[in-house]
């Protein structure tokens, strides 16, 4: 079947060029950076929390338009919430957020969510909380996926 | 203010010269007869389409018969080695290089799924076809080697001069893909010993739609479609007048011009290449230097990723190509740049600006005072930054 040629909604482009949150927080409280295999991409998210709510994010990423739009959108999404809503979001709140995303650029909405919860699970660790079992095995995931990658075997 | 639009991806496609157009137009409904008819519109077509054949077989120091109109230069490279394979069984080795455009590729990986044997040669950092390879890959079952011409991507000249002595001398056929060449260097089928040649019509001003395959007399070829038996029996279906006439125009417009246009264009691309590497630090020019298309320009940039600076670049009305398969179907980046030696992160930051007959000097100082300012924003938000 012929899939018709993908464009970005506007709110992804409206991203793109005016991302919001770009930068690095430089006493935050987590950071977390992850990299897709497919395509290259890079996220590095950094959060302060206050109160168990995420009082501030920032981001810096190394990627295509989608994946900056991703980035920003899913801090405007972030800011406010307390721990336990950020780690409920899906990359389907990223998605619909931007009005919907190309099928080959879904996998950027992963990598957002997975840099937030790379971010939080620094902060537990950091601040020796408790890390819910999920938590623990996403990072797992993520560490795997990484060291396939250093060797080579993610293609 | 109007926004400016500045057109740098005249590889992809061009305009269709407005003096192409003019002699298109009377072909598309008071000349409309089909090529086959035997009456007076019918000869009219068919005189229109010999004519465009003869401009394009002078170009090539080709002769008429030699020229098959088909509907693409990908159909045109599908023909090539799907054709030969059929027409030569007794031969099951097929020998392209790793920068082939995905239609020689494809076709040549699709042929390797039918039993044939399949050699991707391995080129050079400046995207050069490593020759010693090529010589010890050659052997009693090799039925033919197709390389490309000027890469679409990276620009680099091949020296198909050299290879097609090779090939003829070893008795093995030589196919090259000229999409990119034509209308821009001398190409004489003859004196370089081509035995076939793709050369297309949208990427020289003429319409979309219509290619040519160049068949030295004397070579065993099958058609891939069935039908009417047209092109001498080598791709059936209704000629498609309007765009023969369009492209034996553009071509007429090409050759004309090539000394001049060539000079021109030269300038203009080497004033990008030093104005980029001049003013941008850490990133460089993919592909030989002089060896190149005159309208080619590839450049990777460290520590971003080559669709976001396009859609940045696009945003303020300068439209270009990237290497990077974030903007494409695929998520792999060029295989001609990985070809080259470049890794996954260099070909991802790649960036293609593809100059042309529209192409002025405030156009390349436009983009040469707006790069940097894209650059700089994107690497603003890139988590890489300089040691």
């Amino acid at each position: 079947m012929i899939r018709k040629q993908f464009s970005y909604s506007k709110k992804v482009l409206a991203h793109f060029r005016k991302p919001h949150n770009l930068g690095k927080i430089k006493d935050a409280d987590g950071v977390g950076e992850v990299g897709n295999l497919s395509c290259g991409d890079v996220m590095k998210l950094y959060i302060k929390v206050d109160k168990n709510v995420v009082s501030d994010v920032k981001f810096e990423t190394y990627g295509c338009a989608a994946a900056i739009a991703t980035s920003s959108i899913i801090t405007d999404l972030v800011k406010g919430k307390t721990i336990e809503q950020a780690l409920a979001m899906t990359n389907k709140d990223v998605i619909d957020s931007l009005d919907g995303l190309p099928p080959i650029k879904i996998h950027c909405s992963l990598l957002s969510v997975d840099a937030l919860n790379e971010a939080i699970y620094d902060f537990l660790k950091k601040s020796k909380s408790e890390i819910p079992d999920f938590l623990e095995k996403r990072h797992l995931r993520m560490i795997t996926l990484q060291k396939m990658e250093e060797q080579g075997l993610a293609h | 203010m109007k926004k400016q639009k500045i057109y740098l991806d005249y590889a992809a496609t061009t305009p269709v010269d407005p003096r192409v157009v003019k002699v298109m137009m009377p072909y598309f409904n008071q000349n409309y007869g089909n090529s086959m008819s035997l009456h007076e519109y019918g000869f009219k077509s068919s005189e229109a389409v010999e004519r465009s054949r003869t401009i394009i077989a002078k170009a090539l120091n080709a002769s008429d018969d030699e020229i098959v109109f088909t509907g693409s230069a990908t159909e045109s490279n599908n023909l090539a080695l799907k054709g030969l394979v059929e027409a030569n069984p007794n031969k099951r080795k097929l020998i392209i290089s790793s920068i082939e455009h995905d239609c020689v590729r494809n076709s040549a990986i699709w042929l390797r799924g039918k039993g044939y044997k399949v050699v991707m040669l391995s080129v050079d950092k400046k995207g050069f076809v490593d020759f010693e390879e090529l010589k010890m890959e050659i052997d009693d079952d090799t039925l033919v080697v197709s390389i490309i011409h000027g890469s679409n991507e990276m620009g680099t000249i091949q020296d198909i001069k050299k290879i097609g002595e090779l090939c003829r001398d070893r008795g093995v056929y030589f196919h090259t893909d000229a999409s990119q060449s034509f209308g821009k260097v001398v190409i004489d089928v003859k004196d370089m010993k081509i035995d076939l040649l793709t050369a297309s019509s949208h990427k020289i001003y003429g319409p979309k739609g219509v290619a040519i395959l160049y068949v030295r007399d004397g070579i065993k070829i099958n058609p891939i479609m069935h039908g009417g038996g047209h092109e001498g029996n080598l791709r059936s279906s209704t000629v498609n007048v309007p765009a023969i006439v369009g492209m034996g125009k553009a071509v007429e417009l090409c050759v004309k011009n090539m000394k001049a246009e060539n000079e021109r264009l030269t300038k203009l691309r080497d004033k990008l290449i030093k104005g980029i590497l001049s003013t941008i630090n850490d990133c460089w020019l993919n592909g030989d230097e002089k060896r190149r298309l005159s309208n080619n320009v590839n450049i990777s940039f460290e520590r971003v990723e080559g669709e976001s600076i396009l859609m940045e670049l696009s945003n303020r009305g300068i439209m270009c190509s990237t290497g990077s398969a974030c903007s494409s179907n695929n998520l792999e980046p060029s295989h001609v740049l990985l070809a080259m030696g470049l890794s996954s992160p260099e070909a991802h930051g790649s960036l293609r600006f593809s100059l042309g007959r529209y192409t002025t000097e405030s156009e390349i100082n436009y983009m040469l005072k707006t790069l940097p300012v894209v650059l700089k924003k994107m690497r603003k938000m890139s988590p890489f930054k300089t040691l």
